[in-house]
């Protein structure tokens, strides 16, 4: 299909618009829908905008970065930046750092507290305790009740310690 | 059963039945899963992506809520079928495209969907009539639990449920309900009410078309966010914004009713004339005439028709249902002559 403006180039663009239930739409080639300019903003998707929430600038050192590949998967950050997908499970513990931030960004917080799964369920469990506690303990300092705060670490040592043993 | 039997069917969730059913028209909660280890559904192999297929339909269909479920693989479909699919809200438009390796495994009553190898391993969903979201939730996270027991989930202590898309990582969850809003369109209070939502952190969007020109007035309310909180809480956060959207709503037609009751009928009765009289017919326009006569028969001005039907034929009225309907395939022109044909036989 060829653009309906220009008649030369393929057509890769395909705005839809609605107006009074009216449906028009338009082909068009790159260039063309770039001169139509405004309308070219509800072209931009999800993937831009993650592209661009996840090129974190000079926080991060980018030759390094590109070097870095999932061990699991081979997905790099520069192959995120471009689909705005990760490429398995394991994508998270690889850019962790980068993913952080982003994350943050995006939901506004960076800790799961919802539904915790059976097969790991005690585990993350205890980790969300110590947690807690360590919060809990945190705040306790600050608003100077130290005993409190005694309590509190000596909770936080006690399960500590029981996750060290051997199971 | 197959699941061209669907169209003698009313499915689940335009029953027009449950809390609020007058403006919710359906609650759905939709689950994001992947397997632990395998590549997402656009990064991993052609062998990956079968056994991942493999697996999801064996563990799926021996779960209790699935046992008789139906599973499709979308390779065996044509064109028209998975559109069929889609227009029936059992998968998303993005898992009708590229469909080697996809399924959609779908419970005979319409109510749970999982599409397998939809950007994410595993999409659980589940729909039903009215304002329900709960109960969506309920169902979802059993079948989750017991699906968790055969197959081990990519999850993080720290980060929940890890997805392809950041955007759901966390939760997964996805909760979304269905308004029909149009005395908020008519007295042009939407406007306000739209921008209200996205700054509370939910999102919300016409069902066919964007912004406040919405065609047939029907919105989509979801959540935005998927970590730092919980199920409960994200279920909670949509279902109390969207009562008070129902209430406002609520109270606007009453209001109109009594203050500017006339002109509410004249456009009710021009849209059934043009329903019952019309030879050619588009999808849009039906669409807008239909979101009338629903507001009619909810007010009690409309007597002859129930919501049931109105649903119904919101769905049948759609192109690849008419094509169903029809036996083949047919062209837009011919739709809009068959979909006249369709609403007129139904209005009689």
């Amino acid at each position: 299909m060829f653009c309906e403006v220009c008649g030369k180039k393929e057509a890769t663009v395909h705005l839809t618009e609605i107006i009074n239930d009216k449906v028009t739409k338009l082909n068009l080639c790159e260039d063309c829908a770039k001169d139509k300019g405004t309308e070219m903003e509800e072209h931009f998707g999800l993937n831009d905008l993650l592209a661009g929430l996840a090129d974190l600038g000079s926080t991060t050192e980018p030759e390094l970065l590109e070097k870095v590949k999932c061990p699991s998967c081979g997905f790099t950050y520069q192959d995120f930046k471009k689909v705005g997908r990760l490429g398995c499970g394991d994508c998270y513990e690889t850019f962790k750092k980068q993913l952080g931030t982003l994350l943050k960004r995006i939901h506004g917080a960076d800790r799961h507290t919802g539904k915790i799964p059976l097969m790991v369920g005690k585990t993350v469990k205890d980790t969300r305790n110590l947690q807690d506690l360590k919060a809990r303990m945190e705040k306790a300092i600050q608003t100077e009740d130290f005993e409190e705060a005694a309590r509190l670490r000596d909770k936080v040592k006690e399960i500590e310690k029981k996750g060290k043993e051997p199971a | 059963m197959d699941y061209k039997d669907f169209i003698n069917q009313d499915t689940e969730w335009l029953k027009g039945t449950g809390p609020s059913a007058n403006i919710v028209m359906s609650s759905r909660v939709r689950l994001a899963r992947n397997l632990d280890k395998v590549p997402f559904s656009n990064w991993a192999d052609k062998g990956r992506l079968e056994d991942v297929l493999v697996a999801v339909k064996d563990a799926a269909l021996s779960t209790g809520g699935l046992k008789n479920a139906l599973f499709v693989r979308l390779k065996d479909l044509s064109e028209v079928d998975r559109l069929f699919l889609v227009e029936r809200h059992l998968m998303s438009p993005e898992h009708a495209e590229n469909v080697d390796y996809k399924a959609v495994v779908v419970d005979p009553k319409e109510i749970i969907s999982v599409m397998i190898n939809e950007e994410d391993h595993l999409r659980i969903q589940v729909l039903l009539s009215g304002s329900n979201l709960r109960e969506c939730w309920k169902i979802a996270d059993s079948l989750d639990t017991e699906l968790s027991k055969k197959l081990a989930f990519a999850y993080s202590a720290k980060w929940g449920y890890l997805t392809a898309c950041p955007t759901n990582t966390g939760t997964g969850l996805r909760g979304s309900v269905m308004l029909h809003l149009p005395a908020l369109v008519f007295t042009g209070q939407i406007g306000k009410i739209l921008q209200a939502i996205a700054k509370l952190g939910l999102n919300i969007r016409g069902l066919y078309g964007e912004g406040t020109d919405a065609t047939g007035n029907i919105f989509q309310i979801s959540n935005q966010v998927a970590m730092g909180i919980t199920e409960e809480e994200t279920i909670d956060n949509i279902e109390r914004i969207s009562n008070q959207v129902v209430s406002r709503e609520d109270s606007t037609r009453k209001t109109i009713l009594t203050k500017n009751k006339e002109a509410l009928v004249d456009r009710i009765s021009r849209a059934l004339g043009t329903l019952k009289s019309a030879h050619i017919i588009t999808s849009s326009e039906t669409i807008t005439l239909l979101s009338a006569i629903r507001l009619g028969v909810d007010l009690g001005i409309v007597k002859t028709m129930d919501r049931r039907t109105v649903n119904e034929l919101f769905l049948l009225t759609q192109p690849a249902h008419l094509q169903e309907l029809d036996g083949r395939p047919l062209n837009a022109n011919e739709r809009d002559v068959k979909r006249a044909d369709l609403i007129r036989s139904k209005l009689k």
